[in-house]
């Protein structure tokens, strides 16, 4: 007999003029893994925000085991069993385990009795749930996968019964992914509930039993996992069958317009990050960089694009080196050479997002013709222009006087996107090309970056998400603490061999 | 949909520029009217006098724009330094050197055609005051020390400079007080008596002179610098985010220094109302203060020519007012104006945010409503 544990009616949220949640039902029964699933924006998080008491819906009731509850704060909602693992973890670096999980629970002003309960306490559901976590370890020692394991364990040492998880796979490796799963399992055949908040379709079909859908604020489906397949879902979050995997026509290589040579590089606080890399990226191919977030690939493409100075070694453009140790080419004169850039980092580097939709569209272009002549801004001109390319790379809304910070996280990567590609680049490195991006936007990001290839572009393509190097890349290097430790060419690896290359196991 | 979305940006840009400053600033008046209860002097009599001492009569209305040219310069100066986010606290000690660069272009060419001159003089108080925050600005380019530490210090620099030359080098030797000499009385800015006098209008001596032009063409500057211009939109991308400024082959080092300097520039031509127009000669501590209340204006402009322009016109009134109302008034003293002074910079500043989501929260709402009926 499966009875409701979670059970929301008709809520309400609104940021000013967004509606974000429009008459949510939703229900989530006792004991099971529950996926919402969703564009970016499509109102996942507030709706999770709202059952974890971070927002207070306008309108609709919450029950809890059949009793209507107020969630005023997170407290009352710790309260009544719900616990949260966030995307970005809460988590005090230089304090231990132990110490982060009683944090705000200590109990105690001197430590003594309470704390040796409490570790005895944790020690036992470490163990019911196979955890494997030192509780005396300090967080900054913590591999991702530990500290998030710590934000779960925290949530149970406080009661939850019902975890709500937000995009937790994102920041690991295949591997890490395998052992959540795991302890995700375990704890539901222990009779906890899991809201598994995810844009990942693998995950849903993977894991949970029950799958709700929402788009543009709204709740559009709900259906047992085993009822429905991929597609039908990627169909039903989008309003539209979508296209998984691009079309990739056969291309001839051209010759090699990009070398790398011993490249070692050090971050800003003088840690070697990258570490004797060689590469070579031909025209009309796309190469794409796997690995795990952190393990050099920022620090390589900041010194290829010019941002960062190389520490050894040398970078080649077009026979011609543009940066060797303390004398290398600004990213405008690379520009200039032909070479363009997306950033990883969106919102820290790629845009200001105080600017205005189209002072970001000529970011970095602002000096050229027909932007701005003897260092005046040309803003009719401007003004037409993106216009013209707002309209051509969809980017919504078409208003090239809004706040780029008004854009959501799709959009603005459209915004650099078009900017970026407008120029006829040939060569374009790109970082994380679709990070929180919905799908209908990665369909179309990937068409755009394939038929640049097409059109004889060198493109260096680094992502965390291996499904995206799959699908873009002709050939696929992996990197791991700075290294690359392996190089495959597309059509002959799986996900499972390049996994084990993220993770460092070479052999 | 489309209406909704035009809605939100137009919504806050009125209510956030204009209502969310008046509320702030009636708040810091009507604090200001209680310390003068408190003074045991009638609020209402106080304001009437303010009134009538700043627009009331032809001589008090131009003492009125005489303070607010002043304001007007040392306002942008602070505005364009933060539009690259960067607090120049020195306008005082670059107006003082600006100064100092007017009187020695002036009193050393002044055999030159006079308009000549006075080019020449405006263009020495923007080049001594740029000097004087270029250091700063080199220092925070290269060596990373904070600007607002070294701006600071760099005013009491620049006061001790000052004193020195006024002491000993460049003093009127048949003076005993720190200042200099006149200058020629041909290359005197028109003052606005004498302009009026043009006209067959005779009225009573003012400092209002010349000068005041030259702070509405610096409006006019700032405002294209900033928007119109590859530079100012240089400057706003180091402000806003330097990552995404190196990312795009813009130098933040080069930004800061040029930003600076066209502040310290800005708070420079202080020195050419002052001397060419008003004093004609260096006065120990003649910026008086100005330098720092430019800060309180351009943050009640919120750094935009539009916002500063009334902003300085209202600091211009509480100065001349004020010094009306201590006038007449025994129990106000000057310095109850310097506290009303800093009672705007506190509401329009520090507490600049206090009511800003009641109000705006309020505004949207309202318009929601007429959106959705």
């Amino acid at each position: 007999m499966v009875s409701p544990i979670l059970e929301l009616k008709n809520i309400n949220k609104s940021f000013g003029h967004v509606h974000a949640n429009k008459d949510i039902n939703l229900t989530i029964n006792k004991g099971t893994i529950h996926g919402i699933i969703g564009e970016n924006g499509a109102g996942k998080s507030t709706l999770m925000s709202i059952v974890f008491g971070l927002y207070q819906a306008n309108s609709g009731s919450i029950k809890v085991n059949g009793n209507e509850i107020k969630l005023r704060s997170p407290k009352d909602s710790i309260i009544n069993g719900i616990g949260m693992v966030h995307q970005h973890f809460m988590l005090v670096e230089n304090f231990t385990v132990l110490e982060n999980i009683i944090l705000g629970f200590e109990g105690e002003t001197v430590f003594g009795e309470k704390l040796k309960k409490a570790k005895k306490d944790l020690k036992k559901l470490c163990e019911t749930y196979n955890f494997n976590i030192d509780l005396d370890a300090t967080i900054s020692d913590l591999s991702v996968g530990f500290r998030q394991r710590v934000e779960i364990l925290k949530s149970l040492y406080r009661g939850a019964e019902i975890l709500i998880l937000d995009e937790p796979t994102g920041v690991l490796t295949p591997q890490e992914v395998d052992e959540l799963f795991k302890i995700l399992r375990s704890l539901k055949d222990e009779g906890k509930t899991i809201v598994l908040i995810t844009h990942k379709l693998i995950e849903i079909m993977d894991l949970t039993s029950e799958v709700s859908v929402m788009r543009q604020g709204e709740m559009v489906g709900h259906t047992r996992t085993e009822n429905t397949n991929k597609e039908k879902l990627a169909e039903m979050m989008v309003g539209r069958s979508v296209l998984l995997r691009v079309d990739k026509p056969e291309v001839e290589k051209g010759e090699t317009v990009f070398k790398v040579k011993d490249l070692t590089v050090k971050d800003d606080l003088d840690v070697i990050r990258v570490k004797n890399v060689n590469l070579e990226i031909c025209s009309g191919e796309i190469l794409g960089i796997a690995g795990v977030t952190g393990n050099g690939q920022t620090e390589l493409l900041e010194a290829l694009s010019g941002i960062r100075n190389v520490e050894s070694g040398n970078i080649e453009l077009f026979g011609e080196t543009i940066s060797q140790k303390d004398n290398y080419l600004n990213p405008r004169m690379l520009k200039e050479k032909g070479l363009a850039h997306v950033p990883e980092d969106r919102q820290r580097m790629g845009l200001v997002t105080d600017f205005k939709a189209y002072e970001n569209l000529i970011f970095g272009y602002h000096d050229q013709e027909p932007y701005s002549k003897s260092s005046i801004l040309n803003h009719k001109e401007i003004i037409e222009y993106s216009n013209k390319v707002m309209k051509e790379y969809d980017v919504r809304p078409s208003s090239p006087n809004l706040l780029t910070s008004n854009f959501s996280g799709g959009n603005q990567q459209k915004i650099i996107l078009s900017r970026e590609l407008n120029e006829k680049p040939k060569v374009l490195l790109v970082g994380q090309p679709t990070r929180g991006v919905d799908i209908g936007a990665i369909e179309f990001i990937h068409q755009r970056l394939i038929d640049m290839r097409n059109k004889g572009a060198a493109i260096l393509v680094a992502s965390v998400e291996l499904e995206e190097v799959l699908s873009l890349s002709d050939r696929i290097i992996v990197m791991f603490d700075g290294k690359i430790v392996g190089e495959k060419i597309n059509k002959n690896v799986t996900d499972r061999e390049l996994g084990l290359l993220m993770a460092g196991v070479t052999e | 949909m489309s209406n909704i979305v035009v809605d939100k940006t137009k919504v806050p840009w009125w209510v956030s520029n204009v209502i969310v400053p008046l509320v702030n600033l009636s708040l810091a008046l009507f604090v200001s009217g209680i310390f003068i209860f408190i003074a045991g002097e009638n609020p209402i009599e106080a304001v009437k006098l303010i009134i009538f001492g700043s627009f009331g009569y032809i001589q008090g209305f131009a003492y009125t724009l005489y303070y607010t040219t002043n304001f007007i310069f040392t306002g942008l100066a602070f505005a364009v330094a933060f539009h690259c986010r960067l607090f120049n606290i020195g306008g005082e000690g670059q107006a003082y050197i600006g100064g100092l660069g007017v009187f020695l272009v002036a009193i050393n060419l002044s055999f030159l055609p006079v308009p000549i001159v006075w080019l020449l003089a405006i263009l020495g108080a923007i080049l001594f005051g740029a000097a004087w925050a270029y250091i700063p600005a080199y220092l925070q380019s290269k060596r990373g020390s904070h600007v607002v530490i070294t701006t600071i210090m760099f005013n009491f620099i620049a006061s001790s400079l000052m004193i020195y030359l006024l002491v000993d080098v460049i003093r009127d030797t048949n003076q005993m007080a720190p200042h200099t000499v006149k200058l020629p009385e041909e290359i005197w800015l028109p003052s606005f008596e004498a302009l009026s006098g043009v006209l067959g209008i005779k009225i009573r001596y003012s400092p209002l002179n010349l000068t005041f032009l030259l702070a509405i063409a610096s409006l006019f500057f700032v405002w294209f610098l900033i928007w119109k211009t590859r530079w100012g939109y240089e400057m706003r991308a180091v402000g806003h985010n330097t990552q995404a400024a190196i990312y795009a082959g813009i130098s933040p080092h080069k930004n800061i220094i040029i930003a600076m300097c066209i502040s310290g520039g800005l708070a420079g031509l202080l020195g050419v109302n002052e001397i060419l127009g008003v004093s004609h000669k260096i006065q120990a501590g003649f910026p008086a203060g100005y330098g720092f209340t430019g800060i309180a204006v351009a943050l009640m402009g919120r750094n935009h020519p539009i916002g500063i322009l009334p902003a300085a016109f209202l600091f211009g009134i509480l100065y001349q007012g004020g010094s009306e109302v201590t006038f007449e008034m025994p129990n106000i003293t000057r310095y109850m104006f310097v506290a009303v002074q800093g009672l705007i910079i506190l509401f329009s500043g520090a507490l600049e945010n206090l009511f800003r989501p009641q109000i705006e929260s309020f505004f949207v709402n309202r318009l929601n409503r007429e959106v959705r009926s």
